[in-house]
C-alpha cells in the first residue's frame, strides 16, 4: 500500500469541511498518488466513500492515526 | 400554504385536507363524550367514532375490527412492533427512526439490522438469514422508505420472513399507495395524508399474534386511552378524499418528481440524487450537493420562499447524519428532501428549480471551491 504524500488535517472540524478540504486539495498530489485526510467529524465516515465515487476517485480504505482519530485515503485516479 | 411560500415538506406533515377541516370542526362540537358511557352525548361520540373506523377500514379494504385508533403515528409503530413476536427483532437499516427507538427500548435480543442496496432496497437475502440464524421472530420492513421514497418489496420479506411476524411502518406511504396486503401489524400517520396531528392508524391483522405491549389489557384489540375522535373522524375524511383522488395526484407528483430528478441532476454540477426513479412514493425526492452545508442550504431556500427538510448531520438533534443515506452510502452532507403537497404545481417546482444552481453555487463559492 503506497503511503500517503498529502495528510490533511481536519480534526474539529464539522461536515462538510473534511470534503471540501479534499476537493481544494487533490490537485496537491499527482494521478496514482495517495492523498489522506484525517476527520473525526462522523459523517466524513459516509461521505469520504461517496465523494470518492462522485469524483471518480479511488477510496483506498480507512486506518486510525495515533490519535485514534481516523484517516482515509484516496487515490487520485483523474 | 400562502402565496408568498412554496412548501415542499408534505412528506413531514401534508396540510389538513380540505375534507377533513369541516368534519374537524363539527366533530369537535358534537363528539366531545366518553363514548363508553350510557347516555346520550356518549352515543353521539361512539357514532362518530365508530363511523370514523368504517371509514378508514373501507379506505385500506381492511375489517372494522382490524383498525385502531392512536395518539400519533409513532405510538402506532411501537404498539405495532412490540404487540409482535416475543424473542428477536429484524429491521431495515433505513427505517423510521420510531422503529428504532422501539426495537431498542424493547430489550429483545437479538436486534438484527438488515442490510439495504444503493437504492434503499432491503435484501431478502439479509430476513431470510435473520429468521434462519433461530432468534428473530419479528421483522420490520417500512411499505416506502420516508427519506428516499424507496418502495420495499414486502412480498418477497413476507416470504423471506417465513414464520416469523411481520411488522410495516406504512407511515410515508398510507393513503397514497394501496395497503400492503401482507403484514401482521401495519402502522399510519395521519398528517402525513392531510389528516390533523396526533392521530396514528394501527391495522393490525386478525390472524395476526399481537397483543397490546403496554399497560392495559394485553388481549384487547380496541383503542388503549381516550381516542381523540374528532381527530379520528378528520384522519379518516381525508383518507377517504386522499385515496379518492390518488390515482390523478400521483401521476401529477410522479411527473414533476422526475422533472425535479432530471432538472437537478442536469442543472447542478456533483449532486448525488438518491434512490430510485421508479418504483418509489410519488411525492418526495432527495438529493445531496458536494461541498455543501446542509443547513446552509435548507436556510438559502427558505429565503427565497421555499420550505424544505434535510438528512445532513448539520441540521439533525445529534449532529448525525442520515441513517437512511449512511446505509445508501449516498452523500450524506448537502441534503435536502422535497415532498410535494397536494396542491404543488408545476410552476411552484420549477420557481425552485430555476434558483437551486445559483443558490447551490454561491454556497460553494462561500466555501471556497
Amino acid at each position: 500500500m503506497s503511503a500517503a504524500i498529502v495528510t490533511l488535517d481536519c480534526r474539529g472540524q464539522a461536515c462538510p469541511r473534511p470534503i471540501i478540504e479534499l476537493g481544494r486539495h487533490l490537485g496537491d498530489v499527482e494521478i496514482g498518488e495517495v492523498i489522506a485526510v484525517a476527520a473525526d467529524d462522523v459523517a466524513a465516515h459516509h461521505d469520504v466513500p461517496a465523494w470518492a465515487r462522485m469524483r471518480g476517485q479511488e477510496f483506498v480504505g480507512e486506518v486510525e492515526a495515533d490519535d485514534g482519530v481516523p484517516v482515509y485515503r484516496i487515490r487520485r485516479l483523474s | 400554504m400562502t402565496d408568498s411560500f412554496t412548501y415542499l415538506d408534505a412528506a413531514s406533515a401534508e396540510p389538513l385536507h380540505p375534507a377533513a377541516r369541516e368534519v374537524l370542526l363539527a366533530a369537535a362540537e358534537q363528539g366531545y363524550a366518553d363514548p363508553r358511557r350510557l347516555h346520550r352525548p356518549a352515543r353521539n361520540a361512539g357514532l362518530l367514532l365508530s363511523n370514523a373506523r368504517e371509514v378508514v377500514a373501507e379506505a385500506l379494504g381492511v375489517r372494522r375490527d382490524e383498525v385502531l385508533f392512536t395518539s400519533s403515528g409513532a405510538s402506532a409503530v411501537h404498539a405495532g412492533l412490540l404487540g409482535l413476536g416475543s424473542r428477536g427483532i429484524g429491521h431495515s437499516a433505513v427505517e423510521h427512526q420510531a422503529v428504532i427507538d422501539a426495537a431498542r427500548w424493547s430489550q429483545r435480543s437479538p436486534v438484527t439490522e438488515l442490510a439495504v442496496d444503493a437504492t434503499a432496497r432491503v435484501e431478502v437475502t439479509a430476513v431470510r438469514e435473520a429468521v434462519a440464524a433461530g432468534d428473530v421472530d419479528v421483522i420490520a420492513v417500512q411499505q416506502a422508505n420516508h427519506e428516499v421514497g424507496t418502495l420495499q418489496p414486502l412480498d418477497d420479506v413476507a416470504s423471506a420472513a417465513g414464520p416469523a411476524s411481520l411488522f410495516i411502518d406504512a407511515g410515508a406511504a398510507m393513503g397514497r399507495l394501496p395497503l400492503p396486503s401482507v403484514g401482521d401489524a401495519i402502522a399510519g400517520s395521519a398528517r402525513k395524508w392531510g389528516g390533523p396531528g396526533g392521530v396514528g392508524v394501527l391495522v393490525v391483522r386478525r390472524s395476526a399474534r399481537w397483543r397490546w405491549p403496554f399497560p392495559g389489557d394485553e388481549w384487547s384489540r380496541e383503542d388503549q386511552g381516550f381516542t381523540n375522535i374528532p381527530g379520528a373522524l378528520a384522519a379518516a375524511a381525508a383518507l377517504q378524499a386522499v385515496v379518492a383522488e390518488r390515482e390523478e395526484v400521483n401521476a401529477r407528483q410522479h411527473e414533476l418528481v422526475a422533472l425535479i430528478r432530471e432538472r437537478v441532476r442536469t442543472e447542478i454540477p456533483d449532486v448525488d440524487v438518491a434512490g430510485p426513479d421508479e418504483d418509489r412514493l410519488p411525492h418526495l425526492v432527495t438529493f445531496s450537493a458536494l461541498y455543501v452545508d446542509g443547513e446552509a442550504l435548507v436556510t438559502a431556500l427558505d429565503r427565497i420562499g421555499a420550505g424544505v427538510a434535510s438528512g445532513s448531520a448539520c441540521t439533525s438533534d445529534t449532529r448525525e447524519p442520515s441513517r437512511v443515506l449512511a446505509a445508501m452510502g449516498a452523500l450524506t452532507h448537502g441534503n435536502v428532501r422535497l415532498s410535494l403537497t397536494r396542491d404543488t404545481t408545476r410552476e411552484d417546482v420549477e420557481r425552485v428549480l430555476d434558483l437551486l444552481p445559483e443558490i447551490v453555487k454561491n454556497l460553494r463559492t462561500e466555501a471556497g471551491l
